[in-house]
């Protein structure tokens, strides 16, 4: 629950700001055939104004966005309960219901806090499964909703909830020919509450959050050339990583912290190195003349997956980080006309990627390849798909892509059946990151 | 635009040359003029022909000045999809360029180069650095020198069209010379 005020904090031109973004509005687009019904009752609230956030609406839409379930509409429930004692579970089952969430906000006494107390049944078996008073300010609701609906997740499906996650991405303004303002923002999963971390009018590119969640690196040309920066997300606090001639780009934390995985070109042609963060010194993992980039950790902090067009096209290839640059290149990748930008899921054994299948077919796509079986799953079906990220929980993905010539932000469940989408209200978003589990 | 100052210096180079060899045509007629002159021993006549080869000379030059302008002007250059080299047709220009920092070592310039939006951004961004030295190599072939040149890839991060077109994609796979 710890949301920090943003503090402002000049350095130099630069200012990490605590403005508010125009927020994303999610809409879904695809669910799947048979989601599991569930009652979410509006819960009650004694305060004399209303709040300015509808907990059970928020859990409704967070729980409907995985595509798991399917919320009851509010006009057909037949009682609306606040407590255990009021529940009559024939009330439920009448309307085909599995799951039933109920709960009531008071004040908490003798503070400016409120109380949600909140309880969650088994309709079928007509047993409360679990209940909790969590405690926080108004401007917290939010917070306390994607709680309760990391809860009501995991004891419905097992499976740890990313209710409470938050996205990067870069946003683009094109105003004209010479000017456009690039921002990399900060945003609930759900695409509320956006803030702005960084702006320029030169590009900012690859936002990537540090696995304890509090700093980001990314790409800046403020310089006039590609450079890499870390961040302070809480005091804006930000300093220069890299300063190597040619492209300086991709950083990517290591999952223990310690390294930031990187693209240097100053040997002459793109190559993926490793910077240790304590003593700043730089380990060379490829060596090779053609372009290797978009390197990504494997979850022990062993291994690099990366792209390289080696063999002529982008394929994907794999190196230990131990070898150094005699270290051996392992391709992954060959069925593919394009296969870049991949990412291990948690479970270690499928690659989320962009591939383009054919160079006939034209057309970008994300799709998880399978290191076992080695089959390859599509699972979008736009053109211009890129910057795949998986939920820290590893259900759904996020990406890019272009419709009707705007750049927004998709997500698709790992099965892809579930999508849902993230349009901007303005210009371009694009370069969508998502954050380790924060809570 | 650049597409059209393409055509342009294309059409020039050709009535340059047809020019060119006018001259030359026109040179070997003189010659025999002069030497009838000399037999004869007419001053006037050898000054005509000194006249009209002094005129020679500068049309040849003044020819020459403007194609290597147009040259010089021309700072856009296009790529083929999924191509980090430059194009054929570019070579005499380029050569130009590089001449004319070989002549000129306190010039500086910055290569820029892009790539369309297909594919991942940061394939892109090597892409464009790779297209940015293919033209910087052709250059030093030239005369230039490394230190006069610098060069940064904006992968597909500032394009030229905003359009989802391949008339766009074309335009926004570039080197500029800065």
């Amino acid at each position: 629950m710890k949301k920090s005020i943003f503090q402002i904090l000049l350095l130099g031109l630069f200012c990490a700001r605590a403005v508010s973004a125009a927020d994303l509005n999610i809409e879904i687009t695809q669910g799947i055939d048979n989601p599991i019904p569930i009652a979410i009752v509006p819960f009650t609230w004694e305060g004399a104004n209303a709040l300015g956030e509808d907990v059970a609406e928020i859990v409704s839409a967070d729980l409907q966005q995985v595509g798991e379930f399917r919320a009851l509409g509010r006009a057909n429930m037949l009682s609306m309960p606040d407590e255990a004692s009021e529940v009559y579970f024939r009330d439920w089952r009448i309307l085909a219901q599995d799951y039933l969430l109920i709960g009531k906000i008071n004040h908490s006494p003798g503070s400016q806090l409120v109380q949600v107390q909140y309880e969650f049944f088994d309709v079928t078996r007509e047993q409360k499964l679990i209940g909790e008073v969590l405690t926080g300010s108004v401007e917290q609701l939010r917070d306390i909703a994607h709680e309760i609906s990391n809860v009501v997740y995991e004891q419905v499906t097992g499976n740890r909830g990313a209710f409470s996650t938050e996205i990067l991405y870069v946003s683009a303004q094109f105003v004209s020919q010479d000017l456009t303002y690039y921002k990399i923002e900060k945003a609930d999963y759900d695409g509320h509450r956006s803030q702005v971390l960084v702006e320029s009018q030169e590009p900012l590119m690859s936002p990537a959050w540090s696995p304890d969640g509090r700093q980001i690196a990314y790409l800046s040309f403020e310089t006039d050339l590609p450079r890499i920066y870390i961040q302070e997300i809480a005091t804006g606090e930000r300093r220069q990583i890299t300063n190597f001639p040619g492209i300086n780009s991709s950083p990517v934390w290591s999952p223990d912290g310690t390294k930031l995985a990187m693209v240097l070109s100053k040997d002459g042609s793109p190559d993926i190195y490793v910077m240790d963060l304590m003593s700043s010194e730089l380990t060379r993992l490829t060596d090779h003349p053609r372009v290797d980039t978009e390197p990504s950790w494997t979850a022990d902090s062993r291994s690099v997956v990366f792209t390289s067009d080696r063999t002529g096209q982008p394929q994907i290839y794999q190196v230990p980080v131990s070898g150094g640059s005699g270290g051996f290149a392992e391709r992954l990748t060959f069925d593919c006309f394009y296969c870049a930008k991949a990412r291990f899921l948690p479970d270690g054994k499928n690659l989320v990627h962009v591939r383009r299948g054919t160079r006939e077919d034209n057309s970008y796509s994300i799709a998880i390849f399978n290191m076992d079986s080695q089959r390859v799953i599509t699972l979008t079906d736009t053109s211009l798909d890129e910057s795949p990220s998986v939920a820290p929980n590893g259900s759904m993905i996020m990406f890019a892509t272009k419709v009707n010539g705007r750049g927004i932000l998709d997500a698709v469940s790992i099965d892809g059946r579930v999508k849902f989408r993230l349009p901007s209200a303005q210009g371009d978003v694009r370069e969508p990151s998502w954050s380790p589990f924060l809570n | 635009m650049g597409t059209h100052s393409m055509k342009v210096l294309k059409s020039m180079i050709l009535a340059l040359s047809i020019l060119g060899l006018a001259a030359c045509s026109s040179t070997g007629d003189e010659e025999a003029v002069a030497q009838t002159a000399d037999t004869s021993g007419i001053d006037a006549t050898t000054a005509a022909a000194q006249r009209a080869e002094a005129e020679r000379i500068a049309r040849e030059a003044e020819a020459r000045r403007l194609m290597e302008q147009a040259a010089l002007n021309t700072t856009v250059f296009y790529f083929d999809f999924d191509v980090s080299e430059f194009m054929a047709s570019d070579r005499d220009v380029l050569a130009i360029h590089g001449r004319n920092l070989a002549a000129n070592s306190s010039r500086r310039i910055r290569l820029e180069g892009h790539a369309d939006e297909r594919g991942t951004r940061e394939y892109n961004l090597a892409l464009g650095e790779r297209r940015s030295h293919s033209i910087r190599d052709y250059l030093v072939v030239n005369g230039a020198s490394l230190s006069q040149i610098e060069t940064v890839s904006y992968g597909e991060e500032r394009p030229a069209d905003q359009g989802q077109t391949e008339a766009g994609y074309r335009l926004n796979r570039r080197v500029e010379i800065k």
